[in-house]
């Protein structure tokens, strides 16, 4: 006990650490690898909507109208639009990824290409779901 | 070598002589396994929402316990929460240092994606065969 007193510095604390998010100028290719997280995040809150929905649905036709009139509200559209963005934007990450798993990809520009086609993949899918959505309700 | 102030690996593996777990790789293995599968099974599953969207009651609940669309939606839901269960085990590990903090995260981690995915499977399997 003595010993660790005196100890100004313990060995974890002299451990390297890397740089961290404020250390860099934000980028493209780091947006989108913090919104994979996000994202990833946000879906498995999202899970529990579509337990709900589940759940309603297995229960009887009145528990399954009130789910879908929340979800169908203003704010459950909003929610529910919210929820297939993130869905898409983390299914082309993941492909983005998936061509990183291969070794290529990596360099400068394609890096970039990769992190723009994330964005703008995931954004016109789910604009094209919902045209759907709306085109066949 | 126990008393190297640059050595990267803690006092305590250095004591008790341990080396790596060998069992780094599964993780990732795992994540890139449902990674792969949610691919086919995420497109699959907005197919069968986008095909729900605005019917009624006894075509959503036909639909969905009917066995093609069920054994998809069963492949979909326990592919996906074993994905996040391991997505949100990488974030806690990331970010949530405490001993008591982490543990207890880890746990009501592993509890949440338990709970969610029993319910959604249970839900799907009341559905088919009532």
């Amino acid at each position: 006990m003595a010993e660790a007193k005196t100890r100004t510095v313990s060995p974890e604390a002299r451990r390297p650490l890397s740089p961290h998010l404020q250390i860099y100028r934000p980028m493209m290719t780091m947006m989108m690898s913090i919104m994979h997280r996000i994202t990833g995040a946000a879906l498995y809150a999202g899970t529990l909507l579509l337990a709900w929905w589940l759940i309603a649905a297995a229960t009887d036709a009145r528990a399954f109208d009130t789910a879908n009139s929340v979800l169908t509200s203003f704010l459950g559209r909003i929610v529910l639009l919210g929820f297939t963005w993130a869905l898409f934007h983390h299914l082309m990450g993941g492909l983005r990824h998936f061509i990183w798993d291969t070794g290529r990809g990596m360099d400068h520009p394609e890096r970039e290409y990769l992190a723009q086609a994330t964005l703008i993949g995931g954004l016109v899918l789910t604009a094209v779901v919902w045209i759907i959505a709306y085109v066949v309700r | 070598m126990a008393n190297d102030p640059n050595s990267m690996r803690t006092t305590v593996r250095q004591v008790r002589h341990l080396g790596s777990a060998k069992s780094g790789t599964h993780h990732v293995w795992h994540m890139r396994l449902t990674s792969f599968a949610l691919v086919p099974l995420t497109i699959a599953f907005i197919w069968i929402v986008l095909s729900l969207v605005g019917k009624d009651y006894n075509t959503v609940r036909t639909a969905l316990g009917s066995p093609m669309i069920a054994i998809i939606m069963l492949l979909f839901l326990l592919t996906s929460i074993y994905h996040m269960m391991l997505g949100m085990q990488t974030i806690i590990e990331d970010y949530v240092h405490g001993v008591h903090a982490k543990t207890w995260s880890l746990m009501g981690n592993t509890f949440f994606s338990i709970c969610v995915g029993l319910a959604c499977v249970y839900a799907v399997l009341r559905l088919s065969f009532t």
